[in-house]
């Protein structure tokens, strides 16, 4: 397995439930270490993807590999290699946020559990709160918990499904810089959004799903160039409503 | 993999023993209730109760057993169905885990809850006029007989937890399970009661399954009781197994 080949890889995806088809042939690739925004509207079908791709559900036709194993016939290499945020994956309401880590450490045998459960809580802001049961946490730390657990052992590729839906701009934006970070550090990301700004803002290279198949694909620039060429307009730019309820609360975009 | 199931096994009954031991209703359902009963028959209506034994105390303990056995599972399929809802079955099922660990767990969970919820019960009945003279021996069969009991009316409650829509459904199969020691010879002779219902009493697994445990309590011969209680509950167990194993398919195909 060459390093040079892509961390994901699908092709001719097909999902129908019933009657209704919700993948018509769907076709991408993400390389290593990089951030791909799936944007698409509510429907589109990026949830099916992501549930592909973490082996949760079988395609009805085509291919897709994650970290260079086939999700249909290595699907345990497929789960050794990732981990699954979001909308669909949940922290343990009842156990503590440092039982939460301590639980996922211990299924994913990394030797020292304990301490990478403490290192987390701490790199995540939640050291505090590590002693107190998740169903008492915020939406913003329940959401930064999820992320954390996702990072035990290291996984080359994450996937994070709608990881800001739900959370108000501080925590959406903390949501952003710890996906940065990741990407920094040479995990390659899978984000799942609606939010066309999160993508913008993210994203190496985007690719919009919408009726079942990939329309458009490409970093921002090449999606830029799908509009006319910019004109030249001279008007005063009044702060976005979001500017200001940071501004005021004392936070920086 | 088969050291995998056993660790990631014991995490996840680690996991829910913790969501037993934080939830009051659970231990209140499971012990305290079946423990009204004991006090109600043995200084309400035990008075009036002819059975032919001295000890009414000792008559009616194995169906208090069974009842506490029944409402207990139901919080298994509860906590299942939870677990499927909130999205923690998905996050489990796309780790390199042994996935039957997540099932598995909860059995677990059931047997080492209800065990502890017999113990106690046991321990009440000996300070309201329980008493034995059972050998090592009968307490190995008793044991054996309520743990295979268990262990039926546990898969039963997977298959509710996987195949309900509503929290309701998902523990309010265990009623009539809860109801059926009292059309039994649990609390009254069968004898006292009228031809079809008498012909039912004695004909459903409770029956048989009180009275191989109260012989066995009593030091008397067992019969072919044991066989037909250890029948029933390898029935219902295979069945309920099957079931549970293809609802299960259905849920992560």
């Amino acid at each position: 397995m060459p390093t040079t080949s892509p961390a994901i890889r699908v092709s001719g995806l097909r999902k129908s439930y019933q009657q209704l088809a919700v993948l018509k042939g769907v076709d991408f690739e993400v390389a290593r270490g990089s951030i791909f925004a799936l944007l698409g509207s509510n429907g589109a079908g990026k949830t099916t993807v992501v549930r592909i791709l973490s082996t949760l559900l079988k395609p009805d036709g085509g291919t897709a590999s994650v970290h260079g194993f086939d999700v249909g016939s290595e699907p345990l290499r497929v789960r050794e290699s990732i981990s699954l945020t979001g909308q669909f994956a949940a922290v343990d309401e009842i156990l503590t946020g440092r039982e939460n880590l301590v639980m996922v450490g211990r299924l994913r045998r990394v030797g020292n559990a304990r301490d990478v459960a403490d290192e987390l809580l701490a790199r995540f802001g939640l050291a505090d709160a590590g002693g107190r049961r998740v169903g008492t946490y915020s939406g913003g730390m329940r959401r930064r918990l999820d992320i954390a657990m996702s990072l035990i052992g290291d996984p080359p590729v994450i996937f994070l499904d709608e990881p800001t839906t739900g959370l108000d701009p501080e925590g959406r934006i903390e949501v952003w810089n710890e996906i940065q970070k990741l990407a920094g550090g040479g995990t390659t990301v899978l984000l799942t959004t609606q939010h066309l700004e999160e993508a913008e803002k993210l994203a190496d290279r985007i690719a919009i799903l919408h009726e079942g198949a990939i329309i458009v694909s490409g970093t921002l620039t090449d999606l830029r160039k799908l509009l006319p060429p910019a004109k030249v307009e001279y008007v005063e730019r009044l702060p976005t409503l979001e500017e200001v309820f940071l501004s005021v609360i004392g936070k920086r975009a | 993999m088969a050291t995998h199931v056993l660790g990631d096994s014991a995490v996840m009954l680690g996991r829910s023993i913790k969501h037993v031991s934080r939830s009051l209703d659970t231990i209140i359902t499971v012990t305290i209730m079946p423990i009204a009963f004991l006090l109600l028959f043995r200084y309400v209506f035990g008075g009036a109760i002819q059975t032919g034994s001295s000890n009414y105390t000792n008559y009616l303990m194995p169906g208090v057993l069974l009842i506490a056995i029944a409402s207990g599972i139901s919080y298994t399929g509860f906590r299942l169905f939870n677990d499927m809802r909130s999205g923690i079955f998905e996050r489990f099922h796309s780790m390199p885990i042994a996935r039957s660990s997540v099932l598995w767990g909860h059995v677990l969970t059931s047997m080492v809850a209800n065990a502890i919820s017999v113990v106690v019960i046991l321990l009440a009945g000996l300070g309201i006029g329980f008493r034995t003279s059972a050998g090592v021996l009968a307490w190995l069969a008793v044991a054996g007989v309520l743990a295979v009991f268990t262990l039926a009316l546990t898969w039963l409650a997977i298959v509710a937890g996987l195949s309900a829509s509503t929290p309701d459904g998902a523990s309010a199969f265990s009623y009539p399970l809860i109801f059926l020691p009292f059309i039994s010879s649990a609390f009254v002779p069968t004898e006292t009661m009228p031809g079809p219902v008498r012909a039912f009493a004695e004909n459903q697994p409770v029956t048989a399954i009180v009275n191989s445990i109260r012989a066995l309590f009593d030091q008397q011969p067992v019969g072919n009781d044991i066989w037909t209680a250890l029948a029933w509950c390898a029935g219902i167990l295979i069945i309920a197994y099957a079931v549970a194993m293809a609802a299960y398919r259905r849920k992560i195909a």
